[in-house]
């Protein structure tokens, strides 16, 4: 986890909100690195999580997490972590050799119009084991994360099928299980001519509605820099009853063992 | 905060805390034609070119995809994917082409072949040597000051096939004229035919020839370099290319995904041509790029007006990197500029800062 966004968003493994909902998103840039931010301080926190990694392997996030204070190997063992191997195993299912009850997670790998209610009972499931564990061990609140939401529209589903499926996540982890969420969406560049295209954009609005902060990550709006890496759009929304509505702006460079924030014009590169 | 190395870990889950056992040295994956990466401990090969590997991070990624949006005539992508497949002929490395324009034989058989710079004494298996070769006497030859520069690998255009010792072994190569179709009632796949058939021989290729570990170590552990050429086009029964909305809008990128699991799971890298100046959706560019691991463009200025531009005048073409991986780190490769331009003489594919 990255002390200084901890210090930016008021929050640390010791305490945290619950029943947040957190959407990572970014345009042309890379947030991936936030994943990594969350999945560190969760664990961290003793939360049960479950990651649904749609789009790289599980030792991909385990080498980064080893760097950043956390074992993946570990907490999986343990119980602590439950790893959806999405990328790895979709292809058996998509050749249709792999039609077991195993795989139901990812069968919209094969059918692609039939939604996401495989997927959603995964984690649903997943979640509501934490109370009978066999060792004994009880977690803190569950956790979801989802490493990327939007690699869903590239194998055909449609954006009401994933906007089903979060609503579905948010109602029993949020509301239900009073867990957190964080989900990453990539959005693709914003074409004047077609405001209404059904893809990433339209994906990513509607999430913004149903979450209570927004991290969004862009290119420095002036060009590329190579001490800058981008910058960082916090956005507090409703949180219960109160709505907040409070944007800033900070820029970020992102190194091997973390991240730097600072305030715009801050960058030690300039100073 | 400190990271612990992960020599303890091994330690400390035991929940011994006196019991310290030394961490078994993890056997080194010696590979032909292969070298960690000094960043992250990936393994990497070359791509043939060794100014694009220096450009790319010091080569590419096993495992990992390339994807090339083809320039407009299709003339230095098709150069760099044959750069491609002759490093892996030089390097002992498996391949595997698939093309659906050309017959993969004859772009066999054009493959070019390394020159042996006489200068340098330099042994044709040394295509994948870094400039801080220490190892290798023949190196000292080269002037000292021109060891850090970018290596040029140069490679000649001959028209004689490669005449190596043992010659390419296992050269398993898949075409996949679409030429019959067959009229029977399957179920609905969510790719089209060609793709499926692709992706099915490139599965059957990796597990028979135990690249994901699955056959026992019989023998001697190898890379497999997959050539994809012109994925996307209308020859692939794919219609992105030519239709604004197309009905198979997701094969190709269901493809890449499912590609990139398979090469996450074996030793292979794969080289894929995209002709992105005919796909007029720009929000699936953007999507291809990003389910491969590292992208580049090329730009070739034949028959533009950039051809008579002063300012390009030593150049062919344009080089864009769109997108480079971040491999089992946080942080990736940050080039140091971004305005790269190429030109390929008789002996040469060079990619260089366009220097203006």
């Amino acid at each position: 986890m990255f002390p200084e966004l901890n210090s930016i968003l008021n929050s640390t493994p010791d305490s945290f909100k619950s029943s947040d909902f957190i959407l990572v998103s970014d345009r042309r840039a890379d947030a991936s690195f936030l994943i990594h931010h969350y999945l560190s301080f969760y664990l961290r926190a003793g939360c049960k999580v479950c990651f649904l990694g749609l789009v790289q392997s599980f030792s991909h996030y385990s080498a980064v997490s080893q760097r950043l204070g956390v074992s993946l190997a570990q907490a999986r063992e343990k119980g602590q972590l439950v790893f959806l191997e999405g990328l790895k195993d979709s292809v058996g299912v998509l050749l249709q050799e792999d039609t077991s009850q195993e795989t139901q997670p990812l069968s919209y790998v094969r059918s692609p119009g039939a939604g996401l209610e495989g997927l959603f009972r995964f984690v649903e499931c997943s979640m509501r084991q934490s109370g009978d564990g066999d060792a004994g061990e009880s977690w803190g609140p569950p956790v979801l994360l989802i490493d990327d939401l939007s690699v869903l529209l590239s194998l055909g589903v449609s954006v009401g099928a994933i906007l089903d499926f979060t609503l579905y996540c948010q109602a029993t982890m949020c509301s239900e299980l009073q867990g957190n969420m964080v989900i990453l969406v990539r959005c693709e560049e914003e074409d004047a001519d077609d405001v209404d295209e059904e893809g990433s954009n339209l994906l990513q609005r509607g999430l913004v509605h149903q979450c209570n902060l927004a991290l969004h990550v862009e290119g420095l709006p002036t060009g590329y820099c190579r001490d800058i890496h981008g910058q960082m759009e916090v956005w507090w929304r409703q949180r219960g009853e109160n709505i907040y509505n409070q944007r800033k702006i900070f820029h970020f460079k992102v190194h091997d063992k973390g991240a730097s924030f600072f305030a715009r014009g801050t960058s030690s590169a300039v100073l | 905060m400190a990271a612990p190395v992960s020599g303890m870990a091994g330690s400390t889950s035991t929940g011994n805390a006196t019991s310290f056992q030394k961490k078994p040295r993890r056997k080194l994956v010696s590979i032909p034609g292969t070298r960690p990466s000094v960043q992250n401990g990936q393994l990497l090969v070359s791509s043939g070119v060794s100014s694009l590997d220096y450009v790319i991070g010091g080569g590419l990624a096993v495992g990992t995809l390339l994807l090339v949006e083809e320039d407009r005539y299709d003339s230095y992508s098709h150069m760099l994917l044959r750069y491609f497949l002759a490093e892996g002929v030089v390097c002992g490395h498996e391949l595997f082409l698939a093309s659906a324009r050309d017959h993969p034989d004859e772009i066999v058989q054009e493959l070019p072949s390394p020159i042996v710079d006489d200068v340098a004494g330099m042994k044709i298996s040394e295509g994948q040597s870094q400039p801080s070769d220490p190892e290798n006497p023949d190196t000292m030859k080269i002037a000292w000051r021109y060891q850090n520069q970018p290596r040029v690998q140069p490679f000649t255009m001959d028209q004689q096939p490669p005449a190596p010792p043992n010659p390419f072994t296992a050269l398993a190569v898949a075409s996949a004229h679409p030429s019959f179709f067959r009229f029977q009632k399957r179920p609905l796949l969510p790719l089209p035919v060609p793709y499926h058939a692709l992706l099915k021989s490139i599965q059957t290729v990796i597990r028979k020839e135990g690249f994901d570990g699955s056959t026992p170590q019989s023998k001697v552990r190898n890379v497999l370099r997959l050539g994809l050429h012109s994925l996307g086009s209308v020859l692939w029964g794919d219609d992105v290319c030519c239709k604004d909305n197309p009905a198979h809008c997701h094969a190709l990128t269901t493809f890449l995904y499912a590609l990139r699991g398979l090469l996450r799971t074996s030793l292979s890298v794969a080289m894929v041509t995209v002709p992105s100046h005919l796909i007029q959706n720009r929000a699936v560019m953007g999507r291809i790029i990003r389910l491969s691991d590292t992208a580049i463009a090329l730009e070739s200025f034949r028959g533009s007006e950039k051809e008579t531009n002063p300012l390009y005048k030593d150049y062919h073409g344009l080089l864009h990197v769109r997108q480079l991986p971040r491999l089992n780190c946080l942080s990736c490769e940050v080039p140091d500029t971004k305005d790269l331009a190429f030109k390929l003489k008789r002996k040469q594919f060079t990619i260089e800062v366009s220097s203006q």
